[in-house]
């Protein structure tokens, strides 16, 4: 296990290199409901989203459809990245308002 | 407050499987009752610690912060499940045949059960600091029944749980350490996946090919079973490359670190007691 570990982090290192040039999309939070709804981001390219909460309470951006599971405190902003999608349909929601937080990821 | 229950019930029941699985790994223990007690109680206290630094941790790290300890708690729960997992394959054949002989509860390596305390702990404060954020921003929106709501989730949560544990229980006692070792083994190697879904998120890792297959046709991860078992077995329904170099890796070591402990001369016993060294 001992004789792994080496060859491991030689294999993890690389691997931290950042894609920091990606283009990137706001989603606003404001009375439990995201704004927009909809949002439109390119197929097959990864995607920085901001997360912005105009709300006075947490909320979890989450889908079942994509991975993405990112708490946004109270009046404050947050970013995670996302894809790269196929084209299609995503539902995205907010955990602990799902009655109105609720959105479309539209990937084309 | 259906609303509130159904949040807390989901939340607490990935903890209460966790705990279920520990809670059976650790059958026959003396004293264990109170370990798993301590770590309960340990993951509540450190969940509200976390909650109320969230926007610490929102911030911290350029924003990567909730995701590096998020991957940061799983990854150390996993090595202490993987400790335990070894140590079992050491001493879990001589655990089971002095039960079956004695009928009653064995001493076990103390630091063992100590890691499995901490993974208790770990799980609880996970789920727990959601739960806890969750409802202060429902308090804050003015939403009632929030204790009723609280109660009802964790009571169906916990009552998931048991009924694991109580299924768990009717396995053998030959077969009974194999299968509670096959368990944790599959739910280390689904935690390290779902640190390497939160690493990736965060830019920290690359996805080595994003949404590998999708199987959410089938059992989608929102649901109650894709759920349980992204917990017992890691399960996930568009898993990235990187998730399953991480379960991969962790279901070889431990494969390998278990054949190895297996090797190593049988452990020697005092009044029919396994003598164990503090190792941790």
């Amino acid at each position: 296990m001992q004789r792994l570990l080496p060859f491991v982090f030689a294999m993890s290192l690389p691997l931290l290199a950042s894609a920091a040039d990606v283009p990137s999309y706001t989603l606003t939070l404001k009375d439990h409901r995201y704004q927009p709804s909809e949002l439109r981001i390119p197929a097959d390219t990864r995607v920085k989203l901001d997360l912005v909460n105009q709300d006075a309470s947490p909320e979890e951006f989450e889908s079942d459809d994509f991975p993405a599971e990112k708490i946004v405190m109270p009046n404050s902003r947050t970013s995670l990245f996302i894809g790269p999608l196929k084209r299609g349909h995503y539902r995205f929601y907010g955990d602990f308002h799902q009655p109105t937080a609720q959105g479309t990821l539209v990937v084309e | 407050m259906g609303a509130v229950a159904l949040l807390v019930f989901r939340e607490v029941l990935e903890a209460a499987l966790i705990v279920s699985v520990v809670a059976a790994a650790t059958r026959g223990v003396m004293r264990r009752g109170w370990f798993i007690g301590g770590g309960i109680a340990l993951g509540v206290f450190g969940a509200v610690l976390v909650a109320l630094s969230a926007d610490l941790l929102a911030s911290a790290f350029s924003g990567a912060g909730q995701e590096l300890f998020n991957a940061i708690v799983l990854l150390a729960a996993v090595l202490m499940i993987g400790w335990h997992v070894l140590w079992m394959s050491s001493h879990g054949r001589e655990l089971s045949r002095q039960m079956r002989e004695l009928g009653s509860a064995v001493h076990s390596g103390a630091s063992s059960l100590g890691l499995l305390l901490a993974v208790v702990a770990l799980a609880v404060l996970r789920e727990g600091s959601e739960v806890v954020l969750f409802l202060y921003g429902m308090r804050a929106g003015g939403a009632g029944h929030l204790w009723t709501g609280l109660a009802i989730g964790t009571a169906a949560g916990a009552a998931l749980g048991f009924a694991l544990y109580a299924g768990l229980l009717r396995i053998p006692m030959r077969h009974f350490f194999g299968v509670t070792n096959g368990m944790l083994v599959l739910l280390a190697a689904g935690l390290a996946s779902t640190a390497a879904r939160y690493l990736i998120q965060a830019d920290l890792l690359p996805a080595w090919g994003n949404q590998l297959w999708d199987s959410s046709w089938l059992l989608g991860n929102g649901s109650v079973p894709g759920q349980t078992a992204h917990i017992l077995i890691g399960y996930d329904a568009q898993p990235a490359g990187m998730q399953l170099v991480f379960y991969g890796l962790t279901l070889f070591l431990l494969w390998m670190g278990a054949r190895f402990a297996r090797r190593q001369p049988s452990t020697p016993t005092v009044d029919g007691r396994v003598v164990t060294h503090p190792v941790a």
